[in-house]
């Protein structure tokens, strides 16, 4: 397999060709659509109730919890690839080594867990 | 012109529009598919009205997106509003260009050598990952630009389930990666012919989570908590219409078209017709390998994907949706630690067999 930046040329001509699909087809519907203004259909949708308040209000902060867990998780994930491509070759050590590596990381999990970071409601 | 600019941008330029192409017109078949099956499953009559069988169906549907108004309520952020469902698009397609459709040998066309993928490169599943997950972006900005209650609790809804899935989605992967020791979509499949083994059968764990994450990761029935209708009218995409909520929804079946691919890749030997190496059975081929070895690959890839594409309908059609919290739960307590689990498995196991 060619290790050179040339095998990523058809990833970003499909790239570009992905941007240019949906901004043609907007301009397009641009074009051909009817556009009726009224004051009524431009209102937030709650219902057919008059608006109340503003929408961006405080939200539950397990949201933010999620999304630094996810953080640690993830990059966590991304480690293992490269051990996981090459673990033929590594052998017992690696097996070793990659139990004490989530290891780490199921002691962070069960830290979370008995802090109740994971429970929702 | 040049050998190098053709080999290097028109071939690739032209694969791209085919396989373009041939993923929209599924995407507008998929519809129908789905609603059909649909129907079959709950014994009630599916779109038959507009062609045969209503088979012109999806491209009524399609004029009817383009040629309905679109309306930009007058609170939204008019930048965002416009820019997200092109976001949330552009990740769903450019995935596409690491799938291998077939494999086996390359199709000579004009004297230029042309493989039936767009790209393999060396890292091909955590370039995938990486696409893929971008998705959510213009999930939230969707949500957020509409300056809605409903679009932004459904958006918020979104973002937390997918990147609480993207963790076993990613994780589930690995044990493929260590049976087949490449990240290359095409190295793994080989891997698969080389080993004589869909790798469904020694990760049936790791299929099982990632199929479920997926359902999750492209918010599809029983997870599509993000827009559900009973509670949060249509969750991100509320104040949507027009042809901004078509590419949302392109966007949506071309996730699931691009999951059920990397399935297919990953756990059921991709292009492989059943038993490869048994030469009794190579009437599977249909005579079409004489023609070009990798003609039959296309038949038996699109085979497989549909197949899980059916999973998907069918679980659509068999269970109610989950609440928030169990889907949450779902994730956090089972997903992650069987995923981990099926890592050391796989690992214990193959330093076991090497002895």
């Amino acid at each position: 397999m060619p290790v050179s930046g040339v095998s990523y040329l058809p990833i970003l001509i499909f790239l570009a060709v992905a941007i240019l699909f949906p901004v043609v087809s907007l301009l397009l519907a641009r074009v051909v659509r009817p556009s009726n203004y009224s004051r009524a259909k431009m209102d937030p949708y709650e219902c057919g109730v008059e608006t109340q308040g503003e929408p961006r209000q405080r939200y539950s902060i397990h949201y933010y919890v999620i999304a630094v867990l996810f953080v640690v998780f993830d990059v966590e994930t991304i480690f293992l690839f490269p051990w996981a491509v090459k673990y033929r070759a590594l052998g017992l050590f690696g097996f070793v080594e990659m139990l004490v590596f989530l290891a780490i990381l199921v002691i962070g999990y069960l830290y979370a867990w008995k802090k109740g970071a994971l429970e929702w409601v | 012109m040049s050998d190098a600019l053709i080999r290097n941008f028109i071939i690739p330029l032209v694969q791209v529009l085919v396989v373009l192409g041939v993923a929209a017109g599924a995407v507008a078949y998929m519809t129908l598919v789905e609603r059909k099956i649909l129907a079959f499953m709950q014994l009630r009559l599916s779109p038959r009205r507009v062609g045969p069988h209503g088979l012109l169906q999806p491209i009524a549907d399609g004029i009817k997106l383009l040629l309905k108004e679109d309306i930009t309520p007058a609170r939204a952020d008019r930048a965002l509003f416009t820019l997200a469902p092109i976001i949330t698009v552009i990740p769903a397609f450019t995935a596409l260009a690491l799938i291998p459709f077939s494999g086996g040998g390359s199709f000579n066309i004009f004297g230029y050598p042309v493989s039936p993928w767009i790209a393999d490169v060396n890292v091909g599943v955590v370039f995938l990952l990486a696409i893929s997950s971008l998705g959510v972006y213009g999930i939230m900005l969707g949500g957020w630009a509409s300056n809605s209650k409903y679009p932004l609790l459904g958006s918020l809804r979104s973002a937390a389930q997918m990147v609480s899935y993207e963790v076993p989605f990613g994780f589930s992967i690995i044990g493929v990666l260590m049976l087949s020791g490449t990240a290359s979509m095409v190295g793994i499949v080989e891997a698969q012919q080389k080993a004589h083994l869909w790798y469904f059968v020694p990760q049936i764990l790791g299929l099982f989570i990632f199929f479920v994450s997926g359902v999750a990761e492209t918010n599809r029935l029983p997870f599509d908590l993000p827009e559900a209708e009973a509670e949060l009218v249509a969750g991100f995409h509320t104040e949507y219409s027009g042809m901004k909520f078509a590419l949302y929804m392109l966007a949506e079946y071309t996730s699931m078209i691009v999951v059920a691919c990397i399935v297919t890749t990953l756990f059921f030997g991709g292009w492989l017709r059943p038993f490869p190496s048994v030469s009794a059975l190579a009437w599977l081929n249909f005579g079409l390998d004489k023609l070009n070895p990798a003609l039959p690959g296309f038949f038996w890839f699109f085979l497989k994907t549909f197949l899980v594409l059916f999973v998907y309908l069918w679980l659509r059609g068999t269970f109610p949706r989950y609440r928030y919290d169990q889907l949450m739960k779902l994730g956090w307590y089972w997903m992650i630690p069987l995923a981990i689990a099926n890592v050391i498995l796989t690992g214990g196991v193959l330093l076991l067999l090497r002895r």
